[in-house]
C-alpha cells in the first residue's frame, strides 16, 4: 500500500523567527494592518510504501533524525492512503 | 602534526583552511572528501565553512549524515581536537557534537565583516596562546549565525566554561552574544567567525593564527617525549 505523508515543520513557540517578522512587516506595508503574527515553517510531501503502522513509525523516525531539528523545531504529520484510480 | 580538512559538496572555505595550516602554521595538512570513512593518522580535524549541500533543509543538516561524519564522531570521542568554522559549526550542532542550533540572523542580512571577539576562556586547547579576556579581530561571513539554546543549556555552557568566544556587540541576535562554544570535554570547538581568514596582517588581521598555534602547542605537550 502507498501512503501520502504531509510533514509540517514549524519553529517552536518562543523561538524567534526573523523571516516571519520580515513578512509581517511587509504585510503591514500592504495594508493588512490586522496581521499580528507570522511564523514561517515547511511542508514536506512524501510518498511511502508500507503498512500504515510501519509508515507512521518511519515518518516519526525521519522527523526526529533529519526532517526537523528538535532543538528549535516542532513537527506534525498526516498520513493518507493513496487511492489508485 | 597532521591536520585534516573535511570537504563536503558546497564547502568553500576549505582552501583558506588548507592555506592557513600549510603556509601560515607550517604543519602537515590534507583534504578529506566527505565520502571517505577513515580519519586514521590525523591528529586534528577541521570542518570548514561554506554551504554544504546548498544548506538544503537546514544548514549542516545533510552534511551531518556524510560517511566521514562517523569518523569525526569517533575522533571527537577519542579526544582529538575538532574545529568547525561557520558551516562546520552548523554541521557539529546538527550532529549533536555541540549543543544548540542556528537560526537566521536576527536582521536577516548576510553579515560579512571584521568583528571584535572576546576570548572568554584562555585555557582550552584552542585558546591557550591567547590571554583570557583578550580582544581579537576575526571576520564573520554568515546568514545563519544566530545561535540558540534553551536556558538550561545556556546555564550548563556557562557553568562548564564552554563559551569560548563572544561577540563584543550583538551582530546577529545570538543568545549571550555567543560566537564559539566547545563540548563539555573541551576538544570540539564550533565558531561562526573565520580564524583561517585572519592568519596574516595582509588579510587585515593575524589574530586567528594563535588559535591554530594553540592546537599545535597542546598536541606537542601531549606528545612530548618524557624521559
Amino acid at each position: 500500500m502507498n501512503y501520502d505523508v504531509k510533514v509540517h515543520v514549524t519553529l517552536k513557540e518562543g523561538v524567534l523567527d526573523p523571516q516571519g517578522s520580515a513578512v509581517k512587516t511587509s504585510l503591514h506595508h500592504l495594508g493588512f494592518a490586522g496581521v499580528e503574527d507570522v511564523r514561517i515553517g515547511k511542508v514536506m510531501n512524501l510518498r511511502i510504501e508500507g503498512t500504515k503502522d510501519s509508515v507512521d513509525g518511519q515518518v516519526k523516525e525521519m522527523c526526529d533524525k533529519l526532517l526537523a531539528n528538535p532543538v528549535i523545531e516542532d513537527y506534525t504529520y498526516e498520513i493518507e492512503e493513496v487511492v489508485s484510480t | 602534526m597532521k591536520f585534516a580538512v573535511i570537504v563536503f559538496p558546497g564547502s568553500n572555505c576549505d582552501i583558506d583552511m588548507f592555506h592557513a595550516i600549510k603556509d601560515e602554521l607550517g604543519e602537515d595538512v590534507s583534504y578529506v572528501w566527505h565520502d571517505e570513512t577513515s580519519l586514521e593518522g590525523f591528529d586534528a580535524i577541521l570542518l570548514p565553512g561554506g554551504f554544504s549541500y546548498g544548506d538544503y533543509l537546514r544548514s549542516g543538516a545533510i552534511a551531518r549524515f556524510s560517511p566521514i561524519m562517523k569518523a569525526v564522531e569517533e575522533a571527537a570521542a577519542a579526544g582529538k581536537p575538532i574545529l568547525g568554522v561557520c558551516n562546520g559549526f552548523q554541521v557539529l550542532l546538527e550532529a549533536g557534537l555541540l549543543p544548540g542550533a542556528m537560526r537566521r540572523n536576527s536582521k536577516l542580512t548576510f553579515i560579512c565583516k571584521q568583528t571584535e571577539l572576546e576570548v572568554k576562556q584562555g585555557d582550552t586547547m584552542f585558546t591557550q596562546s591567547y590571554e583570557e579576556g583578550e580582544s581579537i579581530t576575526i571576520p564573520v561571513a554568515h546568514g545563519d549565525g544566530n545561535y540558540y539554546c534553551d536556558e538550561e543549556t545556556l546555564k550548563n555552557l556557562q557553568a562548564n566554561n564552554q563559551i569560548v568566544f563572544t561577540y563584543k556587540e550583538d551582530i546577529n541576535g545570538s543568545i549571550a552574544n555567543i560566537a564559539g562554544i566547545t563540548n563539555k570535554k573541551g576538544n570540539v570547538l564550533g565558531m561562526m567567525p573565520h580564524p583561517e581568514r585572519a592568519v596574516d596582517e595582509l588579510l587585515g588581521s593575524a589574530d586567528g593564527l594563535k588559535l591554530f598555534q594553540s592546537i599545535v602547542k597542546h598536541w606537542r605537550e601531549q606528545h612530548a617525549i618524557t624521559s
